[in-house]
């Protein structure tokens, strides 16, 4: 029983760090940038529902103000794309992970000044308590969360395989050039990518607060999510979200097995060791550079 | 602008390229080395950081500048060269052989790490060193009998040559000690910059295939660069560890990493000023911070004020002076030899298209 | 005495032959081009050559040497130098630079060494620099020599490949394109530095090059390829008239 208790609680944990691994292969797959903030649009996801929602500040039913979470954070990733990340496009990778890493540091002090630096919680629909059966006591947010995470998933295929969007999306992402010459407007793509992994993360963000409280430091899960991505493999979408729920599962069952203050490195000492021996992550196939 | 006529190939070899320039280097030396009398003791104090911070810098641009390998986790070596430093130190080892031989173990240690790191390539390097970083801070705690865990740890006497280097009783003695290191380690810098290592670390940093088809051995070549980059950054470490006089795993958290990288961006990539510079900026933010929230009269200190700082600073310097400070003094300088005949496109950056590093 | 031979040398890629059981021998001191449509393997046998490939089967020896049994980086000790088609210099560093990492093979001091900046260092730097100053001045490359390869035309870059090549003393140069993408006075001049190479140098060329002018002018022999294997082998008029030859470039009567 103790083991089930576990598991949904760890797959929930891991979707959440999916969610937010799968932004950040977005971007990485079609413009080859690493957006080191993505765990901080998570947090700044949920602090703007947040700001919608909470009667202590608009107080606006939820269902309502979901479209409006989508809209400012998919124009958010837009801009941000057009204004600052076109401007560094095909510069060499540290400048893109120090832009990113700093936007992350500006969007946590950002929010501290909005919404304070005291945990919030989210008024969320999907914070319904727990179920008890039995010894079994099972977390209702745990379940909505994975359940949702599924549902996103399978639109998320959906889009990629039959919107045309998608479809221009996949083949940005596979060979910029040929995508440029065959007419697919390869910079509004990318503002589109940006645009999707904000509201990927408002998605996470959502689903992070209704599991406990929100505060600006939250985004600090990216790190373990980065650990996700990698195990996953960086250049694949189930990729991710399979690493996500590897370092979500591999968590409670480390703080419940093994002695204290060995759980918490758990992920990062299996991420090192998957670079080591899967360089690539444990979804991938990998092709050489041509001369 | 001043014209070289070369006469022997030593024009190209010694350190400066004329007079002038050995007589500018001259000078600030002498300033450096005049500093304890012109001010303070609190400065004194600012600037002897400044050179730590500088230090650790130039361990970090031998890896990040010049050969081209992104590390967020060099906090790591930091942590590393200050324990061991301190640990042999209480082992009985004198402070002048504990010091260089922390940074030479880190520097094998880090070598060691390398040999599989480095087949990793930009973000994965960036994110498995991120990784070691926090490993390196969960470790601290973990291995508390040696390290002193979250207590942390107080730095013995420094004792050289029977002088005791003291932070408060002789701040000038310290100011020295680490202005020695800086020099060392920049000279040491400057050779491997004007000899076959140091040309082979820019060939592997701008293109890894002909690096190969002209000898260059792109692992051994690599693991070199990291080993002797967590070498300098270890006895930077080393020097932040005993300025501090108590330090624990929340001295060399992974945040520190992320600063250092930030600082030589800052100062310029590439460049032995840019570390320098990255250094000065870094030091002397949190001050001036407080001079302008002061000025303005609110007493409250604001949470993430100053990283957020840093973070604009730093987005402001990548989207308009990606060369950094040094970049932009270069741009200045040029621009006043020329006076009035330099035209404003000359530094305009080339329009590139994206080279794919990504390999599937 | 032939200096490189390969024999029997396959490559494959997944289902495609890249080269077919390639066969042939560059003789010391001589030019020699490899000629083909784009794709027939010519620059993969570059590649071999400089171990970036490995055949899946047949052999390859230099100088009696068997070069498989070397990785790429150690390919040059034996004196064999390259460049690449689509120009692979050390863009954040100067011409010069550029050209001493050329030197890279012939170091003999150690790191160590180096960050100390003893006599023996400072003594390898000056032979280093005076071999490269000889490169420098053989390719008119002086106006550059302090620029960094970011900001300059392509044209010189394609001549600072060479020279980067040259000053590693090779007694192989493989040139890959040589003339691609050059001007007609840049391509007379390159004409004149095969020769040179060639002649004052004593060093034998290996090129893949598309412009027949040029190959007839500087080549000794010419080897036309197709699809991974060899067409015709023999002098340029020889091979620039030989039917199978004629019939790859020209397309074949059916395909029309």
């Amino acid at each position: 029983m103790e083991v089930l208790q576990l598991l949904i609680s760890g797959m929930a944990n891991g979707c959440v760090y999916g969610l937010v691994a799968l932004g950040f292969v977005l971007i990485y797959k079609a413009t080859e940038a690493v957006n080191f903030a993505q765990g901080d649009f998570m947090m700044l996801g949920a602090f703007v529902t947040l700001g919608f929602v909470n009667p202590e500040f608009m107080g606006i039913p939820f269902w309502l103000a979901l479209p409006l979470v989508f809209l400012v954070m998919g124009t958010f990733g837009y801009l941000l794309d057009v204004i600052v990340l076109r401007a560094v496009f095909g510069q060499n990778q540290v400048a893109v992970i120090i832009l990113t890493i700093s936007l992350g540091f500006v969007l946590r002090f950002v929010a501290g000044l909005i919404w304070g630096h005291e945990p919030l919680s989210l008024h969320s629909p999907l914070a319904l308590g727990d179920l008890r059966m039995g010894e079994l006591v099972l977390g209702m947010a745990d379940v909505a969360i994975i359940i949702t995470t599924f549902v996103l998933t399978l639109l998320l295929w959906q889009f990629f395989q039959r919107t045309k969007i998608g479809l221009a999306m996949q083949a940005a992402s596979q060979n910029q050039m040929a995508a440029y010459y065959m007419g697919i407007p390869v910079k509004r793509i990318h503002g589109l990518v940006w645009a999707l992994a904000g509201i990927v993360a408002a998605v996470a963000g959502i689903l992070y607060a209704s599991k406990g409280a929100i505060d600006p430091n939250a985004g600090f899960i990216g790190i373990k999510a980065f650990a996700a991505a990698v195990i996953g493999g960086f250049g694949s979408l189930p990729g991710a979200l399979m690493g996500g729920l590897i370092v979500g599962i591999i968590e409670p069952f480390a703080a419940r097995y093994l002695p204290p203050g060995y759980s918490q490195i758990a992920p990062y000492a299996l991420l090192i060791g998957v670079l080591l021996f899967r360089p690539h992550g444990l979804f991938a196939q990998v092709r050489v550079k041509k001369v | 602008m001043r014209i070289h006529f070369k006469t022997s190939y030593d024009h190209d070899i010694r350190l400066f390229q004329d007079g002038w320039q050995a007589f500018l280097y001259t000078a600030l030396l002498a300033l450096m080395v005049a500093l304890p009398f012109l001010i303070d003791d609190f400065f004194l104090g600012e600037a002897t950081n400044v050179l730590i911070w500088a230090t650790c810098g130039l361990g970090l641009m031998l890896l990040t500048g010049q050969t081209g390998q992104a590390s967020l986790g060099h906090s790591a070596f930091m942590a590393l060269g200050c324990y061991t430093c301190v640990l042999l130190m209480e082992a009985g080892v004198p402070f002048i052989l504990a010091f260089p031989l922390g940074g030479v173990i880190t520097g094998v240690i880090g070598a060691l790490i390398a040999i599989p790191a480095l087949k990793l390539h930009g973000v994965y390097l960036a994110i498995a060193t991120l990784a070691l970083a926090i490993l390196t801070d969960d470790l601290i705690v973990m291995l508390e009998p040696w390290t002193g865990g979250v207590g942390g740890k107080n730095a013995p006497p420094i004792i050289v040559f029977g002088l005791e280097i003291n932070r408060w009783s002789s701040p000038v003695a310290w100011y020295y000690m680490a202005l020695v290191v800086v020099l060392i380690v920049t000279l040491f810098y400057r050779n491997l910059l004007r000899a076959p290592m140091g040309r082979a670390f820019a060939a592997v940093r701008d293109s890894e295939i002909s690096a190969q088809a002209m000898g260059v051995n792109i692992s051994r070549t690599k693991t070199l660069a990291f080993g002797l980059s967590a070498g300098i950054t270890g006895l930077g470490g080393a020097l932040m560890g005993l300025f501090s006089e108590i330090f624990n795993n929340e001295t060399f958290t992974f945040i520190i990493s992320i600063q250092l990288l930030m600082m030589i961006v800052v100062g310029g990539l590439g460049f032995i000023h840019g570390a320098f510079l990255g250094a000065i900026v870094i030091a002397f933010l949190p001050q001036f911070l407080s001079i302008v929230s002061d000025s303005m009269g609110s007493n409250v200190a604001i949470p993430g004020l100053e990283t957020a700082v840093f973070g604009v600073i730093m987005i402001l310097f990548i989207l308009f002076e990606p060369m950094g400070l040094y970049g932009r003094w270069l741009k200045i300088r040029t621009f006043l030899e020329l006076f009035p005949f330099a035209r404003k496109d000359m530094f305009r950056r080339q329009k590139s298209y994206l080279k794919t590093e990504r390999l599937r | 005495m032939s200096l490189l031979t390969l024999e029997n040398v396959t490559l494959k890629f997944g289902g495609l032959t890249a080269v077919n059981k390639l066969s042939m021998d560059v003789k010391e001191g001589e030019v020699f081009a490899l000629v083909g449509p784009n794709g027939a393997g010519k620059s993969t046998v570059f590649n071999l050559i400089s171990r970036f490939y490995t055949p899946f089967e047949g052999k390859i020896t230099f100088d009696g040497q068997d070069l498989l049994k070397l990785p790429p980086d150690e390919v040059p000790s034996l004196g064999i130098a390259r460049t690449f088609q689509n120009i692979e210099l050390f863009d954040q560093a100067t011409v010069l630079d550029n050209l001493l990492v050329g030197r890279h093979r012939l170091r003999k001091t150690n790191l160590v060494e180096q960050m100390l900046h003893l006599p023996s260092v400072r003594r390898e730097e000056r032979e280093h620099r005076a071999a490269v100053e000889e490169v420098i001045d053989f390719l008119d490359l002086q106006p550059y020599r302090n620029k960094r390869i970011a900001g300059l035309p392509y044209g010189v870059r394609k001549v600072v490949e060479v020279g980067r090549a040259l000053a590693s003393k090779p007694r192989l140069l493989l040139l890959d394109e040589p003339a691609s993408g050059l001007s007609v006075e840049e391509t007379q001049n390159m004409r004149w530095w095969i020769d040179d190479i060639r002649r004052h140098m004593g060093i034998t060329v290996l090129m893949v090059e598309h412009d027949m002018g040029l190959v007839s002018k500087v080549c000794d022999r010419v080897l036309a390829l197709a699809d991974g294997a060899k067409l015709a082998e023999g002098t340029p008029e020889e091979v620039q008239n030989h039917p199978a030859v004629i019939s790859a470039y020209l397309g074949t009567g059916d395909a029309a």
